[in-house]
């Protein structure tokens, strides 16, 4: 049987009056590449925010699976510690460390599994400068295959869109994560940009063995690599199915032209 | 890494050279130079301590004040000579436990600097949970009670009255190898790991945190380590004076280590230390401002004391407007810099496209 790498038990959240997600329950399995999908304000930024510990849900659990046979209850840890256990995530709004190097951003994506103490680190006692070193081949090798290493020194806000993006991603990769969570990453982006960012996206499920649970609005990505598809409106998982199931849903249909009517 | 390996032997070549000043300095120049050169070096200490928590880690702390007094009543309790203490506690004797412990400064040093990092952390589990303006007053408002509950330990500290006969440091070797050995712990520090971990929070403290940075573990390694060189630099100033009295650690005197890190760039090893070296110069040439003045006979009414002070606020808030990166910004005077500038000394001014050649 394969793996459950994540589940949401009955998670919702509700800011005041608004419950911005509603009872969601959705499984993650190794390897596959989830998709959730819907309208804008649909709660899906929020559900990943659940998940890697920036909100705590207001009810329900997310259970976490780092490895065969073990599950934690990882709900309302704080966001570190979930990172530490294997869940990176990338940001809608990209979130880059602006103004340090792109070297750097990356760089700092490795500090979370140092083993040495600040005063070790601060004294360059050799196992500090051993896994010092260890940081920086990493990180150069993670750089070159994506392509990013010329531009290593460049100031991360100084990169166009479409690199930002894609360094948003590396630096998730550098943490070595099991599960990797994307918010829109091919928001912005042209059709041949989208495109090679899908091919992007398999592959570096494949190289790096993960897992992938991502919000996304363009629909030809969504369809063209997910395994399966979670869609929320207002907060409610409306339809859940392969992306052959969702595009001839009733609901979904309607969920997406209502939002057109009303706009 | 050769580069690193050069960078180092130039780094300690320097320090040599600048300690051979240090010792030229302190047989041959006069001993008001010498305090305001002492006084930089403290300055320094302080305002890179500053730096760790404003300029690195992005969290805006006024509480050097405080910890500058703890470090500072820690050499002024123990390190007065033991048969002096019964003239300067004349009102209230010493608590009789105290009376008779006497420690070298150095270690008063180093138990001065570990006390005010004790203190911050236990400051720093509530205050730093908090942001922005509301941790600038709270950091502020602990630097205050650090320095009213001292005024009140009398027998301890001897109150209001303040603490004489401390043994006076005006030793320029003292001060600068003490001042060099916290410049390279904290440069080394802050080029690590843990270093690049406080610049992230300072960048992005949600992206820091996804990226399995504890944020209360970090600031909180931030703020005493900050503390620590601050209660050393502290504990150097009560030495230099030959007094410390609670009216020298008012929060006012955390707004000159403010004014360092922002003139010298927030998150600049080096450039603290060039606003150091300027701030203290500068507070000691504005004091003509203090003094009466008068052209032709005619005495100028704004020349009195208090003058230097509203000059100084009026270039801070200068600074503050128009100036906000500072010297060096978030840069560092590095040796590839110099030893470019020596090699081709115009080449900054050049077009960048003949540079490569
Ligand atoms: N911190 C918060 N406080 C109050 N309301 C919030 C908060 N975060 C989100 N919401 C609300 O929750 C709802 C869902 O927001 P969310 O950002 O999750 O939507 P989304 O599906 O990601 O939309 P989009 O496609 O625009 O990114 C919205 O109504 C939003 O206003
Ligand atoms: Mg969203």
């Amino acid at each position: 049987m394969i793996r459950t790498v994540l589940r949401t038990e009955h998670v919702t959240m509700q800011f005041g009056g608004v419950i911005a997600v509603n009872d969601l329950n959705i499984v993650v399995k190794e390897h596959e590449i989830i998709a959730l999908i819907g309208p804008n304000g649909a709660g899906k930024t929020t559900a990943f925010n659940d998940i890697t510990g920036v909100y705590t849900p207001t009810k329900g659990r997310v259970i976490y699976s780092p490895a065969e046979g073990s599950e934690a209850d990882i709900t309302g840890k704080k966001p570190s510690d979930i990172a530490k256990m294997g869940i990176a995530r990338t940001f809608q709004n990209i979130r880059l460390f602006k103004d340090l190097s792109v070297y750097e951003n990356v760089l700092i994506a490795k500090h979370l599994h140092l083993k040495s103490s600040f005063v070790a680190a601060t004294l360059r006692l050799p196992g500090y400068k051993k896994e010092e070193e260890a940081m920086r081949a990493d990180v150069e090798r993670l750089l070159k295959e994506v392509n990013l290493w010329d531009v290593r020194n460049e100031k991360a806000s100084s990169l166009p869109y479409g690199k930002q993006r894609y360094l948003e991603i590396v630096r998730a990769l550098a943490t070595k994560p099991q599960l990797l969570l994307l918010d829109e990453p091919a928001a912005g982006m042209n059709p041949k940009e989208t495109s090679e960012l899908t091919d992007f996206i398999r592959q570096i499920r494949d190289r790096f063995n993960l897992t992938i649970f991502m919000i996304e609005h363009h629909m030809d990505l969504v369809m063209e690599i997910s395994d399966r598809i979670y869609v929320l409106d207002f907060g409610n998982t409306i339809a859940t199915g392969n992306p052959t199931e969702i595009q001839n849903n009733e609901r979904v249909i309607k969920a997406y032209l209502g939002e057109d009517e009303d706009a | 890494m050769n580069k690193d390996k050069r960078n180092i032997m130039l780094t300690l070549v320097a320090l040599v050279v600048l300690f051979g000043v240090a010792c030229f300095a302190q047989t041959e120049i006069d001993s008001y130079v010498r305090r305001i050169i002492n006084l930089c070096l403290i300055y320094a200490i302080i305002g890179l301590s500053m730096n760790i928590t404003n300029g690195f880690a992005g969290q805006f702390s006024l509480g050097q004040a405080g910890f500058m007094a703890i470090g500072a009543y820690m050499v002024g309790i123990f390190t007065v000579p033991v048969n002096l203490r019964a003239d300067v506690f004349y009102a209230t004797p010493m608590h009789p436990w105290l009376v008779n412990i006497y420690i070298p400064l150095w270690l008063a040093l180093i138990l001065g600097g570990v006390l005010a990092a004790v203190v911050a952390g236990l400051i720093g589990t509530p205050v730093l949970r908090l942001r922005g303006d509301y941790l600038a007053i709270a950091t502020l408002g602990f630097s205050e009670i650090i320095r009213i509950v001292i005024t009140n330990a009398t027998s301890i500290t001897n109150g209001a009255l303040g603490i004489k006969n401390i043994p006076p440091l005006n030793d320029v070797r003292y001060i600068f190898l003490v001042t060099a050995i916290s410049y390279i712990i904290i440069t080394l520090l802050l080029n690590s790991s843990y270093g690049r971990a406080f610049k992230a929070i300072r960048e992005d403290e949600i992206a820091a945190e996804a990226m399995g940075i504890g944020l209360f573990y970090h600031k909180n390694l931030a703020f005493m380590v900050s503390a620590f060189f601050a209660g050393i630099g502290g504990g150097l100033y009560g030495a230099l004076l030959g007094t410390v009295d609670p009216k020298n650690f008012l929060f006012t005197i955390t707004y000159n280590f403010l004014l360092i890190i922002v003139l010298g760039g927030m998150g600049s090893i080096t450039g603290s230390m060039f606003g150091a070296i300027i701030v203290t110069a500068g507070l000691e040439y504005l004091r003509l401002f203090d003094e009466p003045l008068e052209i032709m006979g005619v005495a100028i009414p704004l020349f009195r004391p208090g003058l230097r002070m509203v000059v100084f606020s009026i270039l801070l808030m200068i600074c503050v407007l128009f100036w906000r990166h500072g010297i060096m910004g978030t840069n560092e005077l590095t040796w590839e810099k110099i030893l470019n500038f020596v090699k081709h000394p115009l080449a900054g001014f050049r077009k960048k496209g003949v540079q490569g050649k």
